[in-house]
């Protein structure tokens, strides 16, 4: 809402007060105003001027030179480019010394060789906003009516000596969306009185509007209201410069007298009009009924409408003329011939209107008012004022009367409020008469019953139905400084991260400390990442947005990798090969095609590294990164979260490489992957050997264990024994580990390999692995002879499980 | 015999002041005290004297040998310094080239922040509280005071899934979802991080998906006045204990009254600078009471509970905090960005 300080001080006196400072005002106490914009941007000695001759300029085919009456003795002569500039017109003038916008002087000059002693100006050169205007004058001069007075200063005929306040307004306060509701809200907080526009109306028509028209509404739940007056005789023209300055300050183009007064009090009270050619409504009868369904209209912008049932129209004896609320039909149209209008004045439905502006795209000043309820009190104030307007600007006559239906009543809210309410509240001391004195100033009507107040509030502010609303509108109006900063008194509670929140903070911590950067991955990715990449649910269905804004991010993530897999190669785009990265983040899951519960939201924490497995450092280049660095990673990760019983298992995995991935099972649960990309996938993105690996969060907390035991440090000492065996290539090394702790024993207290070696000498199908074993009993020291019988039945039992041979 | 012995000891003394190796040293061992050396040799001549010579001359022979031993000792010691000085310049490296770093991976901004604020918050008896991301319209608008076809939804354009379901637009399902699990139980205090999705074109200052945390206390007795305290106690923890805050009235449909806070600008503390366009003052919190509507839907009756809720977007505050001036940084994981922040 584009607010005119001339123009609102017609209803509220704002002397005193600069545009900049009443937009503090205005924004501390709620409104935000964006902008306060001066209209003259720097104009000066620019008048009205009489072009009383125009000739082609001797040297120059495109230029004019015209003489020009300023009101001074001497007549002007003037060299002007504009293609409209004639004889007989009015325009404004910038004579020797003026200046316009950008501090531009006007002087004496010669253009192809002849003086010019001044400059016709464009309405752009007044630093006006010319795309309110016609073509026409937006291409050349600005041409003024015919009725300016020449020698008139410029900035006084188009009242640019004005500042506009562009309000920014929060959907509750439609109030704000007319110039009396602005009116009353600067009068609240300057604690000013209001003066409401007179409205004298004076039916000189012999017809009685209800004779020539009938109202019915059929659609009651859309419409409470629907009144009209009958004016007969206008003359459509253009309208007086006042009207059209106004329109044009607020941002609205001029069109022609009757449409600019519609729009006129449409600002001032906030009720949007509709002027119909009352020639062209059929059968005498107006209508507002739901559309038909198959029911078509031509808008007032030429644009064809399929109307559905649920949408209001407005229509004669035989079809539809309007969207009621949206858009006038153009089979009912004001054009330049229009002599008899019909002026309506209703109050739609607000969630009518608004489904059917959505659905058909068309947003205008008027829907954008019904949607948030027009003020019903307005309704025929503003009908009266706008006929009033019409006659005086377009003349003509009213009709006797207002053409009405009425199929709903409204009735101020009365809200009860105690002063004790207002201040456990706030926190505040306010006395009775403080909050009398804040409601006195908004102009809300109360009265006094057993200590309480029960307040009127008055229709025009719709947003105000509970007590709470009104201790806000106390508290603005008191001031939000003014409420005194106090701690929570009550119970104290102790704060503290769940269990499930304090393992993800361990997880990216742990995942830090080994060198990966945590990155933040979008949610939304493209149907073709899902199909590639499969991961840990190769069932799941992607869960789709109905509209989204690209293909790109249609579709619920269901594995963080793929996104991951474009951090690499973002960065590899930008020359950085070492990407070691890890996100713990949320993937969406469900089996539903279509939708009809939530899916289920399970956090992952996923991580790739590619390039090489540290920096390269002076004393040797570093190696790149394999899959043990990445695998390294997460065996620590376990063991941080002391989870004790996770394996890892070779399988296939689409989007990993066939003899380098496996499934990681915790607690024999399926919990997460692990592997390097499958050369086609690094191919396809460009990428370098890259390790993945993905698991959920929810199988790493169930099996954390946070508590710490302390065991007693070992009495006795232990004795280790090393061995190897060549097995076949095939003999996973977990297989190895698990058969050496079956047969050694309780003796048994750890196993590793330390060794593993792959050779011609073995033969292409074997490999040697070795051994380190520890034994020791928490109650004696073993002897050599105990240790090396176990040792014998270990090395047994590898000979037969896995025909292994024993390398010495 | 004591000539001899004297100059045996002279000669001795001579040739080890002369040695300039520990086999030397050992090689004058042998000569002069070995089992044939010159002193033995020296000795096997004691016989020939009287038995009143033999204790002087015996004795003198016990000082020369003592006094060979403890030179011969000195010089092994002193040529072993020497030896361990020798090697020890020989292993001198350059202490200025750079060492080998373990790894040290970064937090992201956002989660660096996120923690942050939950930290002041969980000291002052917080809990943080979670939820879907994919919501029901229920949660998301209607329980928040924001029915169908309420214009405040314009607000917020938002990414449908289904006609009940919807990527959530703020936390503040989470409050809604909170409080019907507390089923009426009092004092509600969380807060709710996570990521929130709105329909808006990526650009600088624009992300269509983003990080809020939101805040919702409730109790019998809470006050608008303990909103403004609690924001101000956070916004002093978070930037600095001179940090002061103002509220302006606003409109939210799920709290009435409603104030945006500003926090005094952390870049030129309230003077004026580009970043605080010269106000002085840095808008970052939505809050306000608790609108009774909202209360009523969890269940909690407004005639006898209370509460406030606020509201920030993480980016916002991590741009304030680390100069950061494009939103999508933090989506772009450009490794450049993220090292950046791998120290405290
Ligand atoms: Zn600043």
């Amino acid at each position: 809402m584009k607010v005119s300080m001339q123009w609102l001080s017609q209803y509220v006196d704002l002397s005193g007060y600069t545009g900049e400072e009443l937009a503090e005002k205005l924004t501390r106490s709620g409104i935000e105003v964006d902008v306060v914009e001066k209209r003259n941007r720097g104009v000066s000695g620019v008048v009205v001027g009489y072009v009383k001759t125009r000739e082609k300029h001797p040297n120059a085919d495109k230029l004019s030179l015209c003489t020009v009456d300023v009101g001074e003795d001497e007549l002007l002569q003037i060299v002007c480019g504009a293609p409209n500039v004639a004889a007989g017109q009015k325009v404004p003038v910038a004579k020797i010394g003026a200046v316009l916008p950008g501090d531009f002087k006007i002087k004496k000059a010669k253009l192809r060789g002849v003086e010019s002693q001044g400059m016709i100006c464009s309405a752009k050169e007044l630093g006006m906003n010319d795309k309110l205007l016609p073509k026409e004058i937006q291409e050349g001069i600005l041409v003024l009516p015919e009725q300016a007075e020449i020698g008139t200063d410029i900035t006084e005929l188009l009242a640019l000596n004005d500042e506009v306040l562009e309000l920014d307004l929060t959907p509750n306060r439609s109030d704000c969306l007319s110039m009396i509701g602005v009116a009353y809200e600067i009068a609240a907080i300057l604690g000013r009185e209001v003066k409401l526009p007179e409205a004298s109306l004076e039916e000189r028509g012999s017809k009685r509007a209800a004779d020539e028209f009938s109202v019915s509404i059929e659609a009651a739940d859309a419409c409470s209201m629907y009144t009209a007056r009958l004016i007969e005789g206008v003359k459509i023209g253009p309208s007086p410069l006042w009207l059209q300055n106004r329109l044009m300050a607020a941002g609205i183009r001029p069109i022609n007298n009757v449409v600019d007064v519609t729009n006129y009090v449409m600002l001032e009270y906030g009720q949007p009009l509709h002027a119909f050619d009352a020639d062209r409504l059929a059968g005498g009868r107006i209508r507002v009924r739901y559309a038909e369904s198959g029911e078509v209209l031509t808008t007032l912008d030429d644009q064809e409408r399929k109307l559905e049932p649920h949408m209001l129209v407005i229509a004669d004896a035989e079809k539809a003329v309007a969207l009621a609320g949206v858009m006038g039909g153009a089979n009912s149209e004001v054009t330049p011939g229009t002599t008899r209008i019909l002026l309506e004045s209703a109050k739609f439905d607000g969630g009518t209107v608004r489904k059917t502006s959505r659905q058909l795209g068309l947003r205008s000043e008027s829907s954008l008012r019904f949607e948030k309820e027009v003020n019903p009190e307005s309704v025929i104030a503003a009908l009266n004022r706008a006929a009033a307007l019409i006659v005086e600007v377009a003349g003509g006559e009213h009709a006797q009367g207002i053409t009405q239906a009425v199929a709903r009543t409204f009735e101020a809210a009365k809200i009860r409020l105690g002063v004790k309410r207002v201040n456990d509240y706030l926190g505040t001391e306010l006395s009775l008469s403080e909050i009398r004195g804040i409601l006195d100033r908004l102009h809300f009507t109360y009265e006094e019953q057993d200590g309480d107040l029960v307040v009127e509030v008055p229709l025009r502010r719709g947003d105000i139905t509970r007590d709470v609303d009104l201790i806000e509108e106390i508290a603005r109006l008191h001031g939000y400084d003014h409420i005194p900063s106090t701690p929570i008194t009550g119970v104290t509670t102790p704060g503290s991260r769940t269990y499930g929140q304090r393992i993800r903070l361990e997880v990216s911590r742990y995942l830090n400390g080994t060198g990966l950067h945590e990155a933040i991955l979008y949610s939304f990715t493209h149907p073709d990442r899902i199909a590639e990449w499969r991961g840990l649910y190769p069932d799941v269905k992607p869960v789709q947005l109905a509209m989204p804004m690209s293909t790109e991010r249609s579709v619920l993530r269901t594995s963080l990798i793929p996104h991951l897999i474009d951090t690499a190669v973002y960065n590899r785009n930008r020359n950085i090969d070492d990407v070691a990265v890890f996100e713990i983040g949320k993937v969406f899951l469900t089996d539903e095609e279509v939708l009809t519960r939530q899916p289920e939201e399970k956090f992952l924490v996923s991580a790739l590294w590619t390039g090489r497995a540290a920096a390269d450092h002076w004393s040797g280049k570093a190696r790149k990164v394999d899959f043990y660095d990445l695998k390294g990673v997460l065996d620590g990760l376990l063991a941080h979260l002391a989870i004790r019983d996770a394996e890892y298992r070779a399988v296939a995995q689409d989007g990993l490489h066939p003899g380098r991935a496996a499934e990681i099972r915790i607690g024999g649960r399926r919990a997460g992957v692990i592997g390097q990309l499958h050369p086609e996938l690094q191919r396809r993105y460009d990428l370098d050997d890259t390790y993945v690996w993905e698991l959920e969060l929810d199988a790493l907390a169930d099996a954390a264990d946070i508590s710490i035991t302390y065991e007693a440090l070992p009495k006795y000492p232990s004795i280790q024994r090393d061995i190897a065996i060549v097995v076949d290539r095939g003999v996973p090394a977990a297989s190895l580990t698990a058969a050496v702790r079956e047969a050694g024993g309780d003796w048994l207290k750890s196993v590793e390999v330390f060794d593993v070696y792959v050779g011609d000498r073995l033969g292409s199908d074997k490999k040697s692995v070795a051994l380190s074993l520890v034994y020791r009993d928490e109650e004696r020291t073993l002897t050599d002879d105990e240790v090396n019988e176990r040792n014998q039945a270990v090395i047994d039992h590898l000979e037969q499980t896995f025909s292994a041979q024993l390398r010495k | 015999m004591k000539e001899k012995l004297k100059a045996l000891k002279e000669a001795a003394l001579a040739e080890l002041a002369q040695a300039d190796s520990q086999q030397a040293l050992s090689d004058l061992r042998v000569k002069y005290m070995g089992k044939k050396g010159a002193l033995t040799e020296v000795l096997r001549g004691m016989g020939a004297l009287s038995a009143e010579e033999r204790p002087v001359i015996g004795q003198l022979a016990n000082e020369v040998r003592a006094e060979i031993e403890r030179v011969l000792e000195q010089k092994l010691s002193e040529l072993e310094r020497l030896e361990t000085e020798r090697r020890l310049a020989s292993e001198t490296i350059d202490v200025t080239l750079p060492g080998r770093r373990p790894a040290q991976g970064a937090a992201h901004p956002l989660n660096k922040v996120i923690r942050e604020i939950e930290d002041i918050f969980l000291g002052m008896g917080y809990s943080i509280a979670e939820g879907p991301e994919l919501e029901h319209d229920y949660y998301n608008f209607e329980a928040l005071n924001l029915p169908k076809n309420h214009p405040a939804r314009d607000m917020q354009d938002s990414f449908y899934v289904t006609e009940e379901l919807l990527m959530r637009t703020h936390t503040s399902p989470v409050q809604v979802r909170t409080m019907e699990r507390m089923k009426g139980e009092v004092p509600v205090k969380i807060i709710c991080p996570g990521r929130v999705y709105r329909r808006d074109e990526d650009d600088a200052t624009h992300s269509h998906v983003f990080t809020q945390i939101e805040g919702l206390v409730i109790d019998r007795n809470i006050r608008m006045s303990d909103l403004k305290g609690t924001l101000l106690q956070f916004a002093q923890e978070m930037f600095g204990r001179d940090t002061k805050i103002r509220m302006r009235p606003s409109f939210f449909p799920f709290t009435e009254p409603s104030a945006e806070v500003d926090v005094s600008c952390v870049m030129c503390r309230g003077e004026g600078c580009r970043v605080c366009k010269h106000t002085g003052w840095l808008e970052i919190l939505g809050s306000g009471m608790v609108h009774p509507r909202v209360l009523e839907m969890a269940g909690y009756d407004p005639a006898e509970y209370r509460g406030f809720a606020f509201g920030m977007g993480v980016e916002r505050i991590a741009m304030l905090k680390y100069g950061i001036d494009d939103i999508r940084h933090f989506y772009m994981n450009d490794l450049r960005f993220l090292r950046q922040f791998a120290h405290l």
